[in-house]
Formats: C-alpha cells, sequence, structure tokens
C-alpha cells in the first residue's frame, strides 16, 4: 500500500491552477490556499483490478472504431509507453483513457463547429488497461492542430489527451501529448502553463523500433505517477 | 535491432518525454471542452442501479458513443443516497463544462481494490465506489450511491474518519484537478474527524452537504471553484 502514496508537495513541473494567458483558469480556479493533508485511507485507495466491470472492454485501435464501415483517415500511428512511479517502477493495472481530434482537427463533439471535415470512420476515443510491467499501446491517428477562442488567431496543437487512473485516488492524472517539432508547442498557453523545462515531458518521441512496417509511424510517451511519500498523520 | 540503415540512426540528445535527464511526474493539463465522449459513459454517476445518469449523449452523435453503458454489476448492501450539486465559477455563474468524480467506501467501510487489505470487512460485491459524471448544461450533477461507512485513518493509524467521499472536479479552465471531499452535514463523526479538524473552522460548511429531500435521502453539495463561499481544495 506504501506504494501508493503520494510524496511531498511542490513538484516544480507541476503548471499552477491560475495561469492568465490561458483565460478561463481565471474564474475557475481557486483564490484561497490549498489545505494539505496527508494521505488517509480513501487517498490511497482507488478501483483498480474493476476496470472491465467498472467501464466496459477495452478500445485499444481508434482506426476502426468509428461508426462507419471503413478505415480513419489520416496519418497512421502508434502511441506506446509506460506508466511508472517516481521511481520508475511500472505501474500495473492503471487504466489510460485517451481521446483526440481527427487528422484535420476536429472532434465529434458537438461543440466544436470549425469549419474542418469530420471523418465517420473516427470516433476519436480509447482505453486500455496497463499490463504487468505498466505497459500500455493505442494505434490511432495523427491529430490535428485546430483554432481556439483564447486569444486572436490561436491553434492548440496537435495533441492526444490521456487520463489515468490507477490504485490510488491521489496518483489520478489528467494530461495531454505533443507531437515533437510542432512550433505550435511553444506558443500554446495551455502547454506554457508547464515551465520549462518540464514542459518537454509532455513531448512524445518519434521511435523507428516502434515503427510499423508499411503500417504506423511510433510514438513512445511515458507517464510518471506521484511516488511515495514518508510524510505521517501525527497521532 | 535497428530500422534505421547504418549510421543514419539520430544519436544527439532530446529534450523529450524521453530524456532521463527530465525524468520525473508528467505535468497535469486541463480535460478541455470535449471530453464528454471520452470519459463519462452511461451509468457512471449510478453506483448502485442501472440508470443511465453520468453521460452527455446530447454533445455527439449516437453513432459515435462507443462508451455505452457498463456491464451490471448486481445489488448492494446498504443505504442509497443521492448527491446532487452544481459547478460554479469566480462570477457565481454554472459551469456547464466540467466533470466530477467521486470515490468511496462501502455500507460496511471498505474500500473495493486491491489497496485495502483489510480483509475482516466485507467487500460488496455489486459495489465498487468509484463514480463519474459531467455536470449538465446547467452545471448540475446526480449521482446514487451508498451511504459510506467508517474508515480509519490511514494504515496503522485507526483513528475512524467520519463517513465521506472524495471528490475530483475536472473541466476547461481547470489545469489539474481540484480534490475535495463532501461529508454529511448530518452523520455521526464529524465532530472529530481528523481531515475536518485541519480545515479552517468558518470553511468547514463547504464540505458539509445538507440533506434537502428523501427517498432516497438527498444531499445537496454544490461545488464553487473561486471566490465567495470558495469550496475547500485539498493538497493531498
Ligand atoms: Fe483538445
Amino acid at each position: 500500500m506504501s506504494d501508493a502514496t503520494p510524496r511531498p508537495r511542490g513538484e516544480p513541473g507541476q503548471p499552477p491552477s491560475l495561469f492568465p494567458p490561458y483565460r478561463s483558469t481565471v474564474l475557475r480556479s481557486p483564490r484561497e490556499p490549498l489545505v494539505r493533508i496527508p494521505p488517509t485511507l480513501t487517498e490511497l485507495t482507488g478501483p483498480a483490478g474493476t476496470w472491465d466491470a467498472l467501464m466496459g472492454p477495452a478500445i485499444a485501435d481508434l482506426t476502426r472504431h468509428g461508426r462507419g464501415p471503413g478505415v480513419a483517415l489520416g496519418q497512421r500511428i502508434v502511441v506506446t509507453g509506460r506508466v511508472l512511479d517516481e521511481d520508475a517502477r511500472p505501474v500495473p493495472d492503471t487504466v489510460v483513457e485517451i481521446w483526440q481530434a481527427n487528422a484535420a482537427g476536429r472532434y465529434i463533439h458537438r461543440g466544436d463547429q470549425w469549419n474542418a471535415p469530420l471523418d465517420p470512420n473516427f470516433t476519436g476515443t480509447g482505453r486500455v488497461v496497463t499490463d504487468g510491467g505498466g505497459r500500455y499501446r493505442f494505434t490511432t491517428i495523427r491529430p490535428g492542430a485546430y483554432p481556439w477562442g483564447n486569444h486572436r488567431n490561436a491553434w492548440r496543437p496537435a495533441h492526444i489527451h490521456l487520463s489515468l487512473l490507477g490504485p490510488a485516488f491521489a496518483t489520478r492524472l489528467v494530461t495531454q501529448l505533443y507531437f515533437p517539432d510542432d512550433p505550435l508547442i511553444e506558443i500554446d498557453p495551455i502547454a506554457n502553463a508547464v515551465p520549462m523545462p518540464y514542459r518537454n515531458r509532455l513531448v512524445a518521441r518519434f521511435d523507428i523500433d516502434v515503427t510499423e512496417p508499411n503500417h504506423a509511424l511510433g510514438y513512445v510517451f511515458d507517464l510518471v505517477l506521484r511516488g511515495r511519500d514518508a510524510t505521517p498523520w501525527e497521532a | 535491432m535497428s530500422d534505421a540503415p547504418e549510421g543514419l540512426r539520430r544519436t544527439a540528445p532530446r529534450a523529450d518525454n524521453q530524456d532521463p535527464a527530465l525524468f520525473g511526474q508528467t505535468p497535469w493539463q486541463t480535460v478541455g471542452p470535449f471530453f464528454h465522449y471520452g470519459l463519462p459513459w452511461k451509468g457512471g454517476a449510478d453506483l448502485v442501479g442501472a440508470s443511465g445518469i453520468g453521460a452527455r449523449p446530447d454533445l455527439f452523435p449516437a453513432e459515435h458513443d462507443v462508451l455505452h453503458l457498463a456491464p451490471p454489476r448486481g445489488p448492494v448492501t446498504g443505504e442509497v443516497v443521492a448527491l446532487v450539486g452544481t459547478v460554479f465559477d469566480g462570477e457565481g455563474k454554472p459551469v456547464p463544462d466540467a466533470m466530477i468524480e467521486i470515490w468511496g467506501a462501502n455500507a460496511a467501510g471498505r474500500y473495493h481494490g486491491e489497496a485495502d487489505t483489510r480483509t475482516g470487512i466485507p467487500l460488496d460485491p455489486g459495489f465498487i465506489g468509484f463514480g463519474r459524471a459531467a455536470v449538465d448544461a446547467r452545471g448540475g450533477f446526480r449521482f446514487l450511491t451508498l451511504r459510506p461507512g467508517r474508515v480509519p485513518l490511514a494504515p496503522g493509524d485507526d483513528r475512524r474518519q467520519a463517513p465521506h467521499l472524495a471528490v475530483g472536479v475536472f473541466g476547461r479552465g481547470l489545469i489539474k484537478r481540484l480534490a475535495t471531499r463532501l461529508y454529511f452535514a448530518d452523520s455521526e463523526g464529524n465532530g472529530d474527524d481528523p481531515v475536518l479538524a485541519l480545515v479552517p473552522e468558518a470553511r468547514r460548511r463547504t464540505l458539509l452537504a445538507p440533506r434537502i429531500a428523501e427517498e432516497p435521502p438527498t444531499y445537496r453539495f454544490d461545488i464553487v471553484l473561486c471566490g465567495d463561499g470558495e469550496t475547500v481544495f485539498f493538497d493531498l
């Protein structure tokens, strides 16, 4: 159980809740200081071992999970990696959920109404559980960049949203994966909420050894969850 | 094994996800506004029955509803309660694109999942205790779950906590999850709960959900992200 205990706070790589360049944080971030609590049994536990019963079956190949008869358009990619703790030990039995725009940068969401085409063969959501080595793997397509209303001529860099839920409530993580050599990253307010050099943890690496011949380009993206913390409750 | 021709493999170091010099916690990023077809599933907010609450099927075409209903889990043991509330921003306006997660013990006070090793307390095969709800267009959410039993404070520390649920708040404009707790205002144990004791007294009421209806007992837990009446959020 101690493996799931979070470490001390103040991790420099974590963004603040309030980051005014990302405008909608201004009215949606607390002004009062967070109340620090040592982890209790509540935060040290989580619904590991229940994913199928909780959420239903895995979806690992997003290129064949639209509702059209065919295969998604776009650059086919493999995204794979490991979920680790801060001591670089694998975290098995963690559910990895992803969602993303299609190759043209459009979500199937009704709230996304910009002038880019939808792909009937692409929904853009998947979910797998890490294996004994903490590994996960998706096949999908490379998402396009898309505009948003944060400021004039604002474009999100191409990204995949990832959500991780594992053996402990305290180690919950939601993040975004970016692609190497994307010039939009350095001018994106959401990515820039993370200070350098830690922002680069969010940039996947192209890997020719993960690339599948005649099928898909390969990207590696490891995720590191909070690790152990010796802070006890005072009796 | 290498697939690239000899001499053509890039060997220069790159500052990216795989750079050993950058190894450490993956930074948080917001769920953004478009998570509805990827995270909340039908039934995610009903931890005790087979209703479809928790999802927002109005926000994407039905043919793309690949998450569907979670499989049935069988009957549960305990008192069913409803938890309702609205998420508000710093101007008191409802937040229509937030998502709430809850995590709670079963009625006997045992957490489902391998990390709670207290085998002397029964598991409830029909009850996992994790729920997820996208809020509706008016910022509202509703969960159906069991009133949780009391649990010890921490491994090796048998002081008891009052019945409570861990609550996570996500949404557009929330770069990181905000973690809070729901306590039942009319419950035993609130007066000597070790976590509530760490909260400044004037702000404790933001965590105490009043009972506002019966059949099932219904508790109201509004979440104020910012400003007047701001909900207490925890640094876990
Ligand atoms: Fe996005």
